[in-house]
Parts: C-alpha cells; structure tokens; sequence
C-alpha cells in the first residue's frame, strides 16, 4: 500500500515540531521502560502490587471460566463413567479385594507408628491446611510458569506457602494480592524442590525446565541410580515443603539424573490446597537471618 | 453505485433510519478506543483459565499491537509501545518493564522500516511481523533468564512458529474492527 505522508508535515512549524517530539517521547519512554525493567530484575518482588491489580481485576472474568470448565469436565468424565460402568465395576472389585489386605498392614503400621512417636516424644505441628482454592489461570504465553490461584489474603494465604492439589505438589506462593495470589509452579526454572526417591529415600533435588518436566538430581555426584517409574516425593528438607508429598514419576535416566514428569497437572486440577510451611518456626528464624531471593557472602 | 468501504458493514439502528445519512461525522470515542481496547483485551487473554506445559498461547496482545500498526500506519504513535507494553506485563508474568522496551524498540524498527521499505504489500507486512515477533518473544526470554532460572531457548520455537502463522489473523480481526471503527 501507498506509505503515510507524515514524515514531511509541510512548511507548519507547529506540525513539525509535533512530530520530532513524538520520536522524543517515544525514545524516551524506552529508556524509562529499560530502567523500570533494571528495577524489576533487581527486585522481583518489586512491582508485585500492580501485578496483584492486574490479577484482581481480570479474577472474576476467569473464575467464571473456571467454572465452566469445570463443569465441562465433570460432565465429560459422568458420560464416560456411564460407557464404562460395567468394565470398570469389575476392575474396582480387583483393586478393593487387594487394597484390603494393604489396608489392614497400614493399619497396623499406624498403631506401631502412634507408639514410636510417642517413646520419641515427637509432637505434630498444628494444623497444616490454610485454605483451599482453584487454579483460575496461568503465564501461558511466558517462559516463567506461574499460575493464579483464587484465593488470596482473605483466606490466609502468605507468601511462601506451600500449595498442593490431590495427586501432588503444585508449587508455593510467591505473590498475594487480595483474593488471588500467584503460584510459582514446580516446573518453573526458578523453582527448586527437595526430594527423595519414595522406595528408598535417595536425596535429590528438583529443578524445573520450563516445558512441563522436572529434573531430578540426586546429592550424591555418580552414575544416576534412577530408574524409569520411579516415584518421587518430597523429602521436607529445608522446612518449607511438608515430606511424602507425591511430587513426580521418572520418565527417563539421564547422564547425572533423571527427567520426571510431576503428578499435579495443573490444568487438570480440581483445587489446590495451600499448606503451612512444614516446620515454619525454624523457617522462620532462617528467614529472619537470609530472606528469600538475598545471598550472603560467607566470611572466610 | 460503488460503495465505501469506511461507511457500511454496520446494521443501521431502525431509529437511524429517520436521520440524514449525509455529512455524519464518526464516533471519536470509537475512533480512539476501539484500537486501545483490543490491543489491551488481547494482552489480558492470558488471565483465563488455559494452561500449558510449555508456553504456547501465541503473545495476542502483541499480535493486535503489530497488526494494528502494520495495517493503519499512521494510528498509532510512535511511543505507544510503552504503555501497551507496559500493560501487557501486568498479565504476562514477565519481569515488569520487559514487555514496554521490547515493544517499543519493535515500533522504533518499525519505523525505521518505513523510511526504507516504501512500498509493501501483506506477505513482507507478515515478513516484518515474523521477524519481529521472534524477537520479542527470545528478547522475552532472555529478559526472564535475567531476573531468575530460564529455561532453553528451545521451548520457544512452538510459540513462534504458532505465532507467526497467526498473524494474519490477527490482521484480519483488526480489518473488521477498522471498518467498525470507522463507521458513520
């Protein structure tokens, strides 16, 4: 098509002088976009109330589709529980006549277990629930995996919280705002998870890639000792996630670890649970040393 | 009779039928807002509920924001990258600030593609978008791997790819709402 005039506004002064200052504004608005970024990437958590306004107004528009896409899915999986009534009747009687058996092992294990604690004199920590909310949306078109949860402030939620949904850990809590707050996903790369292997309790780390797997790295330096549907779940090391977490199943050895593919699919995931920070106290004594986010040096 | 392409598309109210149809003067509220408002409503698509494991959804906002400008040069201004920008960090999840330089440096080169490339038609229009899309979407990436962990740039390259081809969409989307915007 024809190009826009505008690069010669005429002989007016006035027309001219309003061109050059919008390339002046524009440059301008640049450099001011570059500093407020140099802030931002200095201080994650610094404009984390506007991003909160933002997550607040847009809540109620997606709590609606939340909805709906909730019950899409409750519709889909009634219809198919219909076709499949008869097959599946016949596998839950297998699975109930063998989880008897189990059951009546744990039931033993817990009485045993009731004892030892008590000769150890170990007390539970209180409560460990916060509140229960939904995933109402996600960071789909950006390479940091963070998800909106619906509920914020109001019902307790803090900022380092962890959050878990039936089959596994979500994330933890990053920023509230007033009735959402965000969640920063296991398979975010920033977020970094204690775990164990389940059979054994093999120490390892976490790490997220960014596309929907994690990477499990074992403490020990070696050949890796995973193998292919092993379970991992969290170890409770560093006091902030609660151990025995379902966290996720290896799907591939590699070199030093493992690719595993976490439990919580957090598009399909009825609700999420906000948790206390298993043992807070200690937690909070380390917090109050190093925040989050700060590194010290360490004297030599 | 040769019709307009600015004047018709909308169904005339049966209330307007009774009024004069020469000399009608177009809405600047609708003018100005219908472009605003599309530009930011795309940013905010983001904010439903639709997760993935890698990021797929394709940048909307910023598809609107280069359609716009590609199609109606003169619409937007130069500096209006920033706010739009701005705005779409709100819901992005990206470092606030990425999304304000990056757009607006893809204005700023923009225009500097006018100056030289005078005459072109819809495919090298796309050319500019693709180029520019890619850009700020790694630009994006590299911006996040600064703040915190960043995954490979190699998750990307679905997003492009869907990106890209869904430009000219997007240039469409904006065709009928230029039409709407201009209506008597």
């Amino acid at each position: 098509m024809a190009p826009p005039k505008h690069r010669r506004p005429g002989f007016s002064r006035k027309a001219q002088y309003s061109l050059f200052a919008t390339y002046v504004v524009a440059i301008a608005g640049t450099i001011v976009a570059a500093l407020l970024l140099a802030i931002s990437v200095a201080d994650p958590a610094g404009f984390s109330a506007l991003r909160a306004a933002g997550a607040e107004i847009t809540a109620p528009v997606a709590r609606v589709f939340s909805n709906v896409r909730g019950s899409a899915q409750n519709m889909n999986a009634t219809v198919a529980a219909y076709v499949r009534a008869g097959s599946k009747n016949a596998a839950l009687e297998k699975e109930a006549e063998a989880n008897r058996k189990k059951l009546i092992e744990a039931q033993a294990l817990r009485v045993e277990n009731a004892r030892l604690r008590g000769l150890l004199k170990l007390s539970e920590e209180g409560e460990s629930q916060v509140s229960v909310g939904r995933l109402i949306s996600s960071t789909s078109s950006s390479t940091r995996r963070v998800a909106t949860l619906s509920i914020g402030r109001n019902f307790g939620v803090e900022r380092a919280q962890p959050v878990r949904g039936p089959s596994g850990l979500i994330g933890r809590v990053i920023e509230t705002g007033p009735t959402t707050a965000r969640i920063l996903l296991v398979t975010d790369a920033e977020n970094l998870v204690p775990v164990m292997r389940a059979t054994d309790g093999l120490p390892a780390f976490s790490a997220g890639l960014g596309n929907g797997t994690v990477l499990i790295k074992p403490l020990n330096l070696g050949e890796s000792p995973f193998k292919v549907g092993d379970i991992i779940v969290t170890s409770g090391n560093g006091g902030l996630y609660p151990p025995n977490i379902p966290f996720a199943r290896v799907i591939k050895k590699t070199s030093d670890g493992a690719l595993a593919l976490p439990y919580a699919d957090p598009g399909n995931t009825p609700y999420a649970v906000v948790m206390r920070p298993y043992q807070g106290e200690a937690r909070a004594a380390q917090q109050a040393a190093v925040p989050d986010g700060e590194t010290r040096e360490i004297a030599e | 009779m040769k019709i307009p392409v600015t004047a018709i598309l909308t169904p005339t109210r049966p209330a307007r039928e009774y009024e004069s149809r020469f000399d009608r003067e177009q809405s600047l509220l609708k003018m100005l807002a219908i472009p605003i408002t599309s530009v930011v409503v795309a940013s905010m698509i983001t904010a439903l509920p639709i997760f993935t494991e890698v990021p797929l959804l394709p940048p909307l906002g910023l598809l609107m924001f280069l359609s716009w400008r590609l199609m109606r040069p003169r619409l937007l201004p130069v500096w209006s990258g920033v706010p739009f920008g701005l705005m779409d960090d709100l819901f992005s999840g990206q470092p606030f600030g990425s999304a304000g330089l990056l757009w607006s440096l893809a204005m700023l080169s923009i225009e500097i593609i006018d100056a030289r490339a005078i005459w072109r038609d819809h495919l090298q229009d796309w050319l500019i978008a693709a180029i520019l899309i890619a850009g700020v979407l790694s630009g994006g990436l590299w911006i996040a791997g600064m703040a915190h962990a960043a995954p490979e740039p190699a998750v990307l390259i679905p997003q492009i790819i869907l990106s890209i081809l869904l430009y000219p969409l997007a240039v469409r989307i904006c065709a009928r709402l230029d039409s709407w915007r201009l209506a008597t």
